[in-house]
């Protein structure tokens, strides 16, 4: 992981950074967990052992950002609940939990025995356990919530990065179409989406690109600017480089650290966009459990005080994520400002 | 005193048994390289510094009493009003929201408590003392409408307006441009005559120090390491870190040929790792070990006045004063042959380019020729940089051409030029911070140069290409693997030049890459880069606006103003007269740190106007001192021709222009 040069070596040319470290033990986790939501019947028999290594990697991921991040209490608070829910997301299938779908015995209040089996959180109105539902829930949210947050920033990067690099024409055009986007208010455009093409999953990305990728444009669009005039790109550009090159490797690198920050603070967002499209019934079809369409069926029910637990814990579920998504934002910021 | 900044690792040092004196109507220099902790002395004085930074020892002395055990309330009214300070940036230093009337007027209105009426007189009074004409106009002016020279005399009059009994200028003119700092530092230097106030100029330039200054302290790592008046130092300094940065200053009497520049070896030490005994003992090269290295060195008179409290005290933290041959010249080494040209390699005519009704160039017409240093030189705004854009291929000129080695570049930009042409024609940048790639690694830089421009494909050819560029730049093979930050800014603009000359090129554009590196970096660089320059025959253009330097690095220069060429010519022609108008008064605007030399005046009025909306005629006219109205203000200046190449554009008499008088004149220093 060192840099140092090796003479003889070619190692001072792709030395395995930190960097690359990180990316491989996200895509350890990321790419099964996608797998796994998104295409599980496609999977067949091989489903169940797909999310087997993502588990160990959650825990070596957390424990090297709670090395590099130890100074800032606030991202360690912010890591932990984060890293706590992607746990839950790749062993919730190997944990000894009640089906998420079956219905056991319906309105069981929490911490009670009944038939034989615990209930800790109770079950809610067709019986099903909240706990195993809760727990499973989480997968979804993150999911499709982290995907659609990368989707959105890829389009907004990208779009950010021409009309602040190439300026000009470009410029003009990149920053009319994201001014249209931006002039809808968001839930209009949701629904708008999700009502044109039918809920689904890739749609909630559809429309959670239209909503957030104009925002990150301008904000690359605007660090782009500030970056293009500095020596380093002028040195690309008299070697004749082209300008893909100085975008994607000169450019997009060194303006990494706002954006992370951004892109903590906007999974946030995310996420609540995603929970209350499926609340409104517009995003994640049942039966799977889903946190949004827990707080929904649970909606009614709740209205008496003896069943607002069925309310209270996806409620918490979802809180504690997004908690965790800004507090993580919060400590980069701060430790980003620190030196 | 003694002042430690707290940080995560424990207490780093700043500045170490500092002692410094300050009396009525008395100017103190303040000197030293980046990171020697002189700003750290005058935040010290003012208390501010911030919440890491704590006065550890010592004491500040204010007429007997001490700031430091003072409270809040008392120090306010101390702060600004009995000891004020001016920063690098004026800019900074106004609020941008408010107009400048309103920030001067607050002045009195706050401190003293006096009536509108009276402190709006007395604001416009201060304007006029600091000589910014149209008083009225300024006043109601915002920050931002005014130029950087005129917000600095704003802000020293805002200073002068509570009247205090110190002044703390931290580097004030390094912002601004040449014949502005020169009206500033000249009127910095009646201010102490004239208001009796004493004042402590920090700056890095022993030349400006010696025009404004009585005293001088030179230090090194939070050291004063030697403390004089200002004869007394310059003419004869007891330090080797003293004699140092005055080796590796481009003086009048250094030449790139027969006295070349000595930077020193070696780098400031971290203020965590001081070597023990003396600071600068590694670094020296009269250096003696198992002595220099054993006990901190004190301040230690010099001659006949051994007095510590002697008003005109010469004092160094040397052990070996009497034993060193002061009178030695540095010598780095010995000198170069002088240069050889081959033929014309680049070609500009009537180079000229609009960007909209600005025009930055104007008819630029001179010549490059192989192996040779052509230094262009103007203040900011003369359309130098624009010039370097146009040839790079960044921008594409409005008319004229540009040549190189017979083929036609100025409306070519670089994604059309050829890979032999890109090769042929690269870049040193000014920025040390900024010219290299924070996210990548120095050697992966090189490295894609040299695939890029120098057509290699073989890696393991490409690494060995990368190092023996490193060690052209006297670089340790691993700074390779290292990332741009890991690197001081003279490493990095070593890596700079290494990159610009990967692909062999025939041309190397420099646009100011000494202007941000300390003393004896730049000392370093510069030598480096007439180095390769020999070594690899190429033509270097070097764009300026330090005349010190370009008298030392160049062959023939280049005069630009307002975008226009006003005097070109060899580089001894141009600096010996007959001068372009605009020429004496740049000559005049440099400090000269040698004391064998005197500096007639010429100081020029006004403000450099917006290239937007340029004066008709001469660009110069508004500003020159021998205008002939009528003449000037009318027609465009011809060209008129002297020396061999030394042409100058002017309406004056060819007979006014021969009859100039030298700028700098020997002078005998056995007095």
């Amino acid at each position: 992981m060192s840099s140092r040069a090796a003479p003889g070596g070619r190692r001072f040319q792709r030395p395995l950074t930190r960097t690359e470290t990180w990316v491989t033990l996200l895509a350890l986790i990321w790419l099964p967990l996608v797998a796994y939501v998104m295409f599980r019947p496609a999977l067949g028999p091989a489903a169940p052992y797909l999310l087997l290594p993502a588990g160990p990697a959650v825990i070596v991921t957390y424990i090297m950002a709670v090395r590099r991040w130890h100074e800032s209490r606030i991202a360690l608070i912010g890591v932990t609940l984060v890293g706590f829910w992607l746990l839950v997301a790749v062993t919730v299938p190997y944990l000894p939990i009640a089906d998420p779908n079956k219905p056991l015995v319906p309105l069981v209040p929490p911490a009670t025995i009944r038939q034989g089996m615990l209930f800790v959180l109770g079950s809610d109105v067709r019986g099903r356990d909240i706990l195993s539902r809760t727990l499973w829930g989480c997968q979804r949210v993150l999911v499709w919530g982290i995907t659609a947050t990368a989707v959105a920033y890829g389009v907004g990067a990208g779009f950010g990065l021409v009309g602040g690099y190439l300026g000009g024409w470009w410029d003009e055009l990149v920053s009319f179409v994201g001014n249209i986007f931006l002039s809808f208010p968001v839930m209009v455009l949701f629904i708008l989406v999700l009502d044109v093409l039918g809920p689904s999953g890739f749609n909630i990305i559809l429309a959670v690109t239209c909503s957030s990728a104009p925002i990150i444009m301008r904000i690359v669009r605007g660090l782009a600017l500030d970056a293009r005039s500095r020596d380093y790109i002028q040195a690309a550009q008299t070697r004749g480089e082209h300008p893909l090159w100085i975008m994607l490797v000169e450019l997009l690198p060194n303006v990494r650290g706002p954006l992370i920050v951004d892109a903590c603070l906007r999974l946030g967002y995310t996420t609540v966009a995603i929970t209350t499209l499926t609340f409104l019934g517009l995003g994640l079809q049942p039966p799977d459990p889903d946190w949004g369409l827990m707080i929904k069926e649970a909606a009614p029910a709740a209205l008496l005080w003896k069943y607002s637990y069925m309310l209270i814990v996806p409620s918490l579920a979802v809180s504690s994520l997004i908690l965790g998504f800004n507090f993580t934002a919060d400590g980069l910021r701060e430790m980003s400002q620190r030196d | 005193m003694s002042v430690s900044y707290a940080s995560r690792n424990g207490d780093i040092p700043a500045v170490v048994d500092f002692s410094l004196t300050l009396r009525r109507g008395e100017a103190h220099g303040l000197v030293g390289e980046s990171g020697c902790g002189k700003s750290t002395v005058a935040l010290a004085i003012m208390r501010f510094l911030g919440t890491a930074g704590r006065v550890v020892g010592g004491e500040i002395l204010f007429h007997g009493r001490d700031l430091l055990t003072m409270t809040g309330a008392q120090l306010r009214r101390i702060r600004g009003a009995a000891i004020a300070m001016i920063y690098q940036e004026p800019m900074s230093s106004l609020n941008p929201s408010m107009t400048v009337g309103a920030q001067l007027i607050e002045v009195p209105l706050c401190r003293e408590g006096v009536r509108r009426r009276e402190a709006d007189a007395r604001a416009r009074q201060m304007l006029e003392r600091v000589r910014l004409a149209d008083a009225g106009r300024i006043m109601r002016s915002y920050p931002h409408q005014l130029s950087g020279g005129q917000q600095q005399r704003i802000v020293i009059a805002m200073a002068l307006l509570s009247n205090p009994e110190i002044l703390l200028l931290d580097e004030p003119t390094t912002a601004l441009d040449v014949t502005v700092e020169a009206g500033i530092v000249d009127l910095i230097r009646s201010i102490s005559a004239e208001f009796g106030t004493a004042m402590l100029y920090i700056s890095h330039n022993l030349g400006l120090v010696r025009e404004t200054c009585d005293r001088i302290t030179v230090m090194y790592s939070g050291e004063a390491v030697e403390v004089g008046p200002i004869a007394a130092v310059f003419r004869g300094m007891r330090h080797p870190y003293t004699r140092g940065l005055f080796a590796a200053i481009p003086t009048l009497g250094t030449d790139k040929t027969t006295h070349p520049l000595a930077a020193i070896p070696g780098t400031l030490p971290s203020p965590r790792a001081r070597p023990p005994g003396c600071v600068f003992g590694p670094r020296c090269t009269s250096f003696v070990a198992g002595r220099c290295d054993t006990n901190p060195v004190a301040l230690r008179g010099i001659g006949p006045a051994d007095d510590a409290e002697a008003a005109d005290r010469h004092a160094s933290r040397c052990l070996r004063i009497g034993e060193i041959d002061w009178t030695a010249p540095v010598t780095a080494a010995a000198g170069r042959p002088a240069p050889v040209f081959g033929e014309v390699v680049l070609e500009v005519r009537d180079l000229t380019k609009h960007y909209r009704r600005v025009v930055a160039n104007d008819g630029l017409t001179f010549d490059a020729r192989q192996g040779e240093t052509v230094a262009i030189v103007g203040e900011s705004g003369c359309g130098k940089s624009t010039f370097a854009r146009i040839l790079m291929g960044l921008v594409e000129a409005t008319s004229g051409s540009i040549e190189l080695a017979g083929l036609e570049l100025s409306r070519r930009p670089v994604t059309r030029r050829s890979r032999a042409t890109i090769r042929s024609l690269q870049m040193i940048f000014q920025n040390p911070f900024d010219t290299l790639n924070p996210s990548r690694s120095v050697g992966s830089q090189i490295a894609r140069v040299i695939r890029k421009c120098g057509g290699e494909r073989n890696e393991a050819r490409i690494q060995e290409r990368m190092f023996e560029l490193l060690d052209l730049v006297k670089l340790p093979r691993d700074v390779a693997g290292r990332r741009p930050r890991q690197l001081s800014g003279g490493q990095k603009q070593r890596v700079g030049v290494a990159r610009a000359f990967a692909g062999k090129p025939a041309v190397v554009v420099a646009d100011e890459p000494l202007s941000a590196l300390d003393v004896s970096v730049q000392a370093a660089v510069t030598e480096l880069l007439i180095d390769i320059q020999r070594q690899e025959g190429t033509t270097l253009l070097f764009i300026s606006h330090d005349l010190s330097v370009v008298r030392y690095v160049s062959d023939r220069v280049v005069v630009m103003y307002l975008g226009q060429i006003m005097e070109q010519g060899r580089t001894a022609d141009v600096f010996a007269p007959p001068y372009h108008p605009y020429t004496e008064a740049l000559l005049a605007a440099i400090p000269i740190a040698d004391q064998r030399f005197v500096k007639r005046k010429v100081l020029l009025t006004g403000e450099i106007p917006s290239a937007s909306d340029p004066p008709p005629g001469c660009r110069f006219f508004t500003r020159c001192s021998h205008r002939i109205t009528g003449t000037c203000d009318v027609s465009a200046p011809p060209v008129q021709q002297f020396a061999a190449e030394h042409r100058i554009a002017c309406h004056l008499p060819r007979t006014h222009l021969l009859a100039m008088q030298p700028i700098f004149e020997g002078r005998d220093t056995t007095s």
